[in-house]
């Protein structure tokens, strides 16, 4: 129980670094999907190599960059804020990714439909596009917060107290077979908390179904 | 130019990392995958008790972070008396992430043959052995390639986390070298150059394929 307990201090901040993390994405992928499927040549190839490039380099490389590389004057990451900027920055470019897959997976015709319509361009996207898109990539989008939950705990190698990090410190007071427990634990607590996510996802994919064909 | 320079100097350091970056994500696609295979049909199998157990191998190595699965095997088996170097439990805890997530995308695969395939492989009185070996498996393996070549990419990646047991991959290197001269900027960004050198080219294959694939279905 006391390792329970233990693993359960890291639990807030495990939430708080996901959340963040995926607020920065939603926000942030949105001009990214829009640069990806730009017709402007030089755009498009610049936001491609620019999500290439987040998704080629592992995490903890990103953490370990901002946390110790970067030095602005005075300014230095703390270990929280270079987590949440970190995985925040990877976030952008995979949920981009994601919402790029959306848009083009709406049919031409309703573009073309759109257009017949005389809508203008900010209405089409905002309207008609971005509506069905968000429909398609809706699991998608919570497989990546699953996704992100687990990544956060790679911030436990910059010293962010989440809870792989207090697992650790635990088993590293008890030298005994109870040492083992924090492991088991956090490893159980990863998969319980992804279940919401997942239910909470098809919850709304049934409903936005119904929503359509009813 | 300096920055160029130093680089070059801190090259051949993070080679010999990369060199145990690659041996591991080799060592885990190489075993992780056939295993991922017999996941695969576990998680299919008729019997409740192998069904069981192999839903829960897949979904404890695709639930738990590599992190924690990469402690378990250093930190916590030790405690019961089963150690392993720090490289074994890298390769071991990567291996375990590789087959349950190529199971998945091999189940995937396997169930999106035609089920006329399964019907007339019984019609032609094919054993269970030979539809599975001789028909669905080639047809199921062919759309699953592009997403085991995800897998590969993201097990590359994934060695990286083996820094934190201290294994002497390309980031433990790179932390090494950085911790020297306290040249952090210049050396994660070298490192994280070399990733990228290998992950993007691997990913646009991928794209590829995918596409390639697509064409064809």
């Amino acid at each position: 129980m006391d390792a329970f307990s233990a693993v359960l201090q890291g639990l807030p901040m495990t939430i708080v670094l996901t959340l963040s993390a995926f607020a920065i994405g939603i926000v942030g992928a949105v001009p990214l999907a829009v640069g990806l499927s730009s017709p402007n040549v030089v755009l498009r190839l610049a936001c491609r190599l620019f999500v290439d490039l987040v998704r080629g380099v592992p995490i903890i490389v990103w953490l370990f960059l901002l946390k110790f590389g970067i030095q602005v004057g005075t300014f230095k990451f703390n270990p929280v804020g270079a987590a949440i900027v970190g995985l925040g920055v990877v976030s952008i470019a995979y949920l981009a990714e994601i919402y790029r897959g959306g848009l083009e997976s709406v049919p031409r015709g309703q573009n073309e439909a759109a257009d017949a319509l005389g809508l203008a361009r900010g209405t089409t996207f905002l309207r008609v596009l971005v509506p069905q898109a968000f429909r398609i990539v809706s699991p998608s989008i919570a497989t990546y917060l699953t996704g992100l939950l687990k990544d956060s705990s790679i911030a436990s190698t910059i010293i962010v107290a989440e809870m792989v990090f207090q697992s650790q410190a635990f088993a590293r007071q008890h030298p005994t077979m109870e040492g083992i427990l924090p492991y088991v634990l956090v490893g159980i607590l990863y998969i319980v908390l992804s279940l919401p996510v997942a239910y909470l996802s098809r919850s709304l994919d049934a409903r936005m179904r119904k929503a359509v064909y009813a | 130019m300096n920055w160029l320079i130093e680089w070059a100097g801190y090259l051949p350091q993070l080679m010999s990392g990369l060199g145990v970056s690659l041996m591991i994500a080799g060592v885990s696609i190489v075993a992780g995958y056939p295993l991922g295979l017999v996941l695969s049909v576990m998680v299919q199998h008729r019997n409740l008790a192998v069904r069981t157990l192999g839903l829960a191998v897949v979904e404890i190595g695709r639930g738990a972070p590599a992190l924690v699965i990469l402690y378990l095997f250093y930190y916590g088996l030790p405690k019961f008396g089963i150690a392993f170097e720090s490289i074994t439990a890298a390769c071991l805890a990567l291996i375990w992430n590789s087959a349950a997530y190529s199971s998945e995308i091999m189940r995937a695969g396997m169930q999106s043959v035609a089920r006329g395939q399964h019907e007339a492989s019984a019609a032609l009185g094919l054993s269970r052995g030979h539809t599975f070996f001789r028909v669905i498996m080639p047809q199921g393996m062919r759309s699953a390639i592009p997403g085991l070549m995800g897998v590969a990419i993201q097990m590359f990646q994934g060695t990286s986390l083996a820094y934190a047991i201290a294994v002497p991959e390309l980031m433990k290197s790179a932390y090494n070298i950085g911790s020297q001269d306290f040249n952090y900027l210049q050396i994660f960004a070298l490192a994280g150059i070399c990733y990228a050198a290998i992950s993007m080219p691997a990913t646009w294959i991928t794209v590829y394929f995918e596409k390639r694939l697509a064409r064809h279905a």
